[in-house]
């Protein structure tokens, strides 16, 4: 793919896709280079006022120690886009993985896998999430990992079914009697065919990580202060929710317009491929 | 008849826009009438405009699409696109019966409900009076027991049976035009002259008026007054059938007449020299769960043998369900035989294809009959080629790539074509590909699945002689499995007829021209429509058979519940032994040859 042929396909997206588009090329780069043009360090007390309104100094006000609410946002995105990016990517390549696996493998595999599957299904995430925190303390890495790991069966089932219904047709077959491996029917012959399904699952699953994150943040199970990501955010200022302060509206609408925008993208570049 | 015709198109234009936004004319300038109570076919290949055009009548396009023109219909008039006008009249003054009735019908309701659901919705009777003619309608449609019928749900019917139930449907609210779009097209020859018998009789008794949408001309022969010959969205000629079928006066009719009848394609008879170079004996096979016996819970195919000689072309025909295509399986190693073998040049192959090696894989290919679902769309044509050279030669970079291209040469198709996705080809040129991926294994013997089924008659011709040519330039082997006596003719020197997985009859070409057949081979020619007008005429309704009640055995005559000529206390208690007919094929039957002859109808 060469640049050119990228800037068509942008240029074909409905105007949908063209704003999920900006968005999240704003939260990556957000999340690229946000720490280094934050005004004030995320844990600096640089405001006297708590939860102040919008000033010149304060572009987004302060929050419930006074702290600059752009500057923690500016911090906090890498964070819920980082952690949520690395977490949707383990989960895909496991789920996907396993879900191949059981398509083009022996029966027993499809039925050890599945039913492995059903089992970590049933397992409330949030609760999973408590207990292992609880075990093992908050870090970064394991909750990367808990987040992955909660969302490998949803990824799981959608992939499997994709998978099994193009394993049955007759270009697999062809390939089948021409002696291929199960590594390539599942790589070569199936894959590429789930793509565009798959993608859209992603996209979905993306948004739910971050809600996760957002939530378990929320709870106090996810980063520990003063590391904070946009969900962390939004809890540590609910005391500041009855006067509206813009200390909690803000992360808010972050987490609103990060998840909306990945989701019109992806509506937008599955629809268009199909057509 | 002086009065004005029934319905008058003129100048009727379908428009649709290309993906770069510019204005295509689908359907250009097509006007005709048709008179009250005659039917008017239309034909053409596929992408001729013939379904656009009778979808058009219903004031029905796809979206996107416009409709431009006149068209009236009785006392309906409608010009320009004001679709809405024809569409209060859709499925009761114009009604539509699709090709596939299976798909048609709501699996969860009585097929009763739904035939006289038209009448009710338009309220043009009420439930009793509409079921009181429904059931006529079913006596008028040759069903059986017409007056319960009704009460079955769609999956207890054959697929011949949902179609005339459909055309029921649409006769039901006594309409001005009835549109029948490729109704017999997926049906077995068997049942597609039982449902011509039908539709032709219940119109004429209706007086019903029509419009026939085919690709075969001889089924439009037997059920038209008018032909309209469609080319690329315009009209070509209109003529009588008889004028079309007898004196064409356009080149593309001559086009479709020719292709409507295929010749024998000239290929060097084979002299059998030595052992066979495939062998299939005594096979067995099925689905399901295989019990103590040996026998799969779903048996398809049982105790086949054929042998494929070096260079040979053997056609197995069969109606749907035969287990031809279970044959194919089979010996490329897709499904493992529950008793029998296959073996290549002698040497038993393993039954299933982990146990066999890459050369005796590549030395076998299979081709299937759908090339939209054989190709996998991810990959451009040249890495479906060259993924073949590769595995089974080594073959990679620039050499490969030649390899591409003379393979394409090969197959007759311009070695640009390379870098395309499947997607983007025609049905003739994908099925080229397909057969293409064959051939780049450098095969001994190709399984063909219904490779020209799916094909409109102009191409399958076209592919029907690569197919000869190959055979005569490679020294490649075909089975050849069909559905369609005519297509199996032209190609094989040989041809096996199975019926519900038995060899009922094998023998070389030439002993198909003339009887002794099994009753069931006869049965198979006869009802493979001819182009001429008087045809289905000419064949007698099918003499009730003996046994129709009689239940399958394994080890009966599998044909007997529909043999006509089945002897009471043999062929209803004993198997049937295989005799050998002078002329040199060999039939699966207890009547004797001169009996088989004098039978002959």
């Amino acid at each position: 793919m060469n640049v050119t042929s990228i800037l068509r396909a942008v240029r074909r997206l409905p105007i949908s896709g063209k704003v999920g588009l900006v968005l999240v090329l704003f939260w990556i780069a957000i999340a690229a280079i946000g720490p280094f043009i934050a005004p004030y360090p995320p844990g600096s007390f640089a405001n006297e006022e708590v939860f102040a309104g919008s000033s010149g100094q304060f572009w987004l006000g302060s929050d419930f120690l006074g702290r600059d609410v752009l500057s923690r946002l500016l911090s906090g995105a890498r964070f819920t886009v980082g952690l949520s990016a690395v977490a949707v990517t383990i989960a895909v390549c496991i789920g996907t993985g396993f879900a191949l696996m059981a398509a083009v493998g022996p029966r027993w595999v499809d039925e050890l896998l599945s039913r492995a599957m059903d089992t970590l299904i049933s397992i409330p995430s949030k609760i999973f999430a408590l207990v292992l925190v609880a075990a093992f303390g908050s870090s970064l890495v394991l909750l990367t990992l808990i987040i992955a790991i909660t969302y490998v069966p949803g990824n799981f089932r959608i992939a499997r079914s994709l998978a099994v219904g193009l394993v049955r047709l007759d270009y697999v077959e062809v390939a089948r009697a021409r002696g291929e491996g199960r590594l390539h029917l599942a790589l070569v012959e199936v894959l590429p065919n789930m793509i565009k399904p798959l993608f859209a699952d992603i996209g979905l699953r993306f948004v739910f990580i971050v809600l996760l994150l957002s939530g378990l943040s929320f709870l106090g199970l996810g980063l520990q202060p003063p590391d904070a990501d946009l969900g962390s955010l939004v809890r540590e200022n609910t005391s500041g929710l009855a006067e509206g302060a813009l200390a909690i509206i803000a992360p808010a609408v972050a987490i609103a317009s990060l998840t909306v925008g990945v989701n019109l993208l992806i509506d937008a570049a599955t629809q268009g491929k199909a057509r | 008849m002086s009065a004005s015709p029934h319905v008058a198109v003129r100048n009727l234009c379908v428009t649709v826009r290309t993906p770069e936004g510019e204005p295509l004319r689908i359907v250009d300038g097509v006007s005709f009438d048709i008179q009250r109570g005659d039917v008017l076919a239309l034909i053409g290949e596929s992408g001729s405009g013939k379904t656009t055009i009778a979808l058009a009548l219903m004031g029905y396009a796809r979206s996107g699409a416009q409709i431009s023109g006149e068209i009236r219909v009785g006392d309906a008039t409608f010009e320009g696109s004001g679709g809405a006008t024809l569409a209060a009249q859709r499925g009761n003054r114009i009604t539509y019966v699709a090709q596939s009735a299976a798909a048609a019908f709501n699996p969860s309701r009585r097929v009763i409900e739904q035939v006289i659901e038209p009448a009710l919705i338009h309220g043009t009777a009420t439930a009793a009076e509409a079921r009181a003619h429904a059931v006529s309608l079913f006596e008028a449609l040759a069903l059986p027991n017409p007056k319960t019928i009704g009460s079955r749900y769609p999956h207890e019917l054959s697929g011949g049976q949902l179609q005339r139930l459909m055309a029921a449907m649409a006769l039901i609210t006594r309409p001005d035009l009835v549109i029948f779009d490729e109704p017999t097209t997926a049906l077995d020859v068997t049942t597609q002259v039982e449902v011509l018998q039908a539709f032709r009789k219940v119109v004429r008794e209706q007086g019903a008026t029509g419009v026939y949408v085919s690709h075969d001309l001889a089924v439009v022969a037997q059920m038209a007054d008018q032909i309209l010959v469609l080319n690329r969205g315009t009209v070509r000629e209109q003529n009588s059938v008889q004028a079309v079928l007898e004196t064409p006066v356009d080149d593309y009719t001559r086009t479709l007449l020719a292709a409507a009848r295929p010749v024998i394609k000239a290929a060097t008879p084979q002299v059998a020299v030595g052992e066979p170079l495939l062998s299939i004996t005594g096979v067995h096979a099925g689905y399901g769960p295989i019990d103590r016996n040996g026998r799969a819970a779903h048996p398809v195919l049982t105790d086949v043998t054929m042998n494929i000689g070096r260079g040979a072309a053997v056609g197995v025909i069969g109606e749907s369900g035969s287990g031809k295509s279970t044959v194919a399986r089979v010996v490329a190693g897709l499904l493992a035989p529950t008793a029998g073998t296959v073996s290549l040049d002698g040497e038993p192959l393993a039954p299933a294809l982990d146990g066999r090696t890459r050369e005796q894989l590549r030395r076998i290919q299979i081709v299937f009959q759908n090339a939209d679902i054989a190709l996998n769309p991810a990959h451009s044509v040249g890495e479906i080629l060259g993924r073949v050279l590769r595995f089974y030669h080594g073959t990679s970079g620039d050499q490969a790539r030649q390899g591409v291209a003379e393979l394409l040469d090969l197959i007759r198709l311009p070695a640009g074509i390379a870098d395309r996705r499947c997607d983007e080809l025609s049905g003739g040129q994908k099925q080229r590909v397909n057969l293409a991926r064959a051939l780049a294994a450098k095969p001994d013997v190709i399984l063909c699945d219904e490779v020209t089924s799916a094909l409109d008659t102009v191409v399958r011709e076209a592919i029907l002689e690569l197919l000869a040519e190959l055979r005569r330039d490679l020294g490649v082997a075909y089975l050849f499995i069909s559905h369609d006596i005519a297509t199996v003719k032209a190609l094989c020197d040989e041809i096996v007829v199975l019926y519900k997985g038995t060899r009922v009859e094998s023998g070389l070409r030439d002993t198909y021209a003339a009887p002794p057949f099994h009753p069931y081979t006869d049965l198979l020619i006869s009802s493979v429509p001819e182009l001429r007008t008087d045809w289905l005429t000419g064949v007698g309704l099918q003499s009730s058979a003996p046994f129709a009640n009689l239940h399958e055995s394994p080890d009966l005559c599998r044909f007997v519940p529909r043999c006509p000529v089945a002897i009471a206390g043999k062929c209803d208690v004993a198997p049937p032994p295989l005799r050998l007919m002078t002329a040199g094929n060999s039939v699966l039957c207890h009547r004797a040859e001169a009996e088989l002859i004098r039978m002959h109808p």
